[in-house]
């Protein structure tokens, strides 16, 4: 049974889909042209590549005039978040300064 | 999406505070005082109402966390859900009054069971790749 995980680490396994993803999340919405300048690979490959990503709901697209826009959905790489590390840390430093907060009230 | 059900995960923090229930409730709900210790919000303390927690916005997160306030029991229980960057969770806050001040108790909950792919893919070196979002998340704190 594949969960979101699975089809996430697929879409991922490829190195050059994932150099394609990290140089949307780092430099924004960009133009298919664009990403095939620097791929280093023919724009088919990378039309490609953006359609397997499109799948896994890593990026979005939308269309202006003769040219695709892709946008890279970072929030869909949820299921890979270690958010029990994350948030673990967050309250314990957030019950610190609840406790400073309550020291300095009403005094 | 919310899928409540025991393949979820929580983060649970426990403190005792030697402040009666009252004042911690306080610093709970009151908004400028949410601010000092939490993050800059437009909390009320009604069930229903939505709000938000904002942190300082980095690339690809705009810093806002989106809540809506379910349980409100002055002194005793304060519930809101918890949503961000396609998390999709709840907090919920117990005052316990003790001989000593109040225990308080933090339950954050419905990380979803996929964590297991991420330890997994932790040792696959996929905590590097996904950095820019364990940044993000870092943000937070």
């Amino acid at each position: 049974m594949p969960c979101a995980a699975d089809n996430l680490f697929r879409a991922l396994a490829d190195p050059t889909r994932r150099a394609i993803f990290e140089r949307l999340t780092r430099d924004g919405e960009q133009t298919v042209h664009a990403l095939t300048e620097r791929a280093g690979v023919s724009q088919p490959m990378v039309s490609k590549h953006l359609a397997a990503l499109k799948r896994a709901k890593l990026v979005h697209n939308r269309r202006q005039g003769r040219e695709t826009h892709y946008q890279a959905r970072p929030e869909a790489l949820a299921p890979l978040v270690d958010w029990i590390g994350h948030y673990g840390a967050f309250w314990h430093s957030r019950f610190d300064q609840l406790e400073d907060l309550l020291k300095r009230m009403d005094k | 999406m919310t899928t409540p059900d025991t393949s979820t995960h929580s983060v649970i923090v426990e403190r005792e505070f030697p402040y009666p229930p009252e004042k911690v409730w306080r610093a709970l709900t009151e908004s400028s005082l949410i601010e000092q210790w939490l993050m800059k919000n437009d909390f009320q303390p009604v069930a229903g109402h939505s709000f938000n927690l904002r942190s300082t916005p980095v690339p690809n997160w705009d810093g806002i966390i989106n809540c809506e306030v379910l349980v409100v029991e002055p002194n005793r229980k304060l519930s809101y859900s918890w949503g961000t960057l396609g998390l999709e969770s709840v907090v919920f806050w117990t005052l316990v009054a003790t001989e000593g001040g109040t225990l308080l108790r933090m339950e954050h909950s419905g990380f979803p069971s996929d964590q297991d792919a991420s330890y997994k893919g932790a040792q696959y070196g996929w905590k590097r790749f996904i950095g820019g979002l364990e940044q993000v998340i870092a943000g937070l704190q």
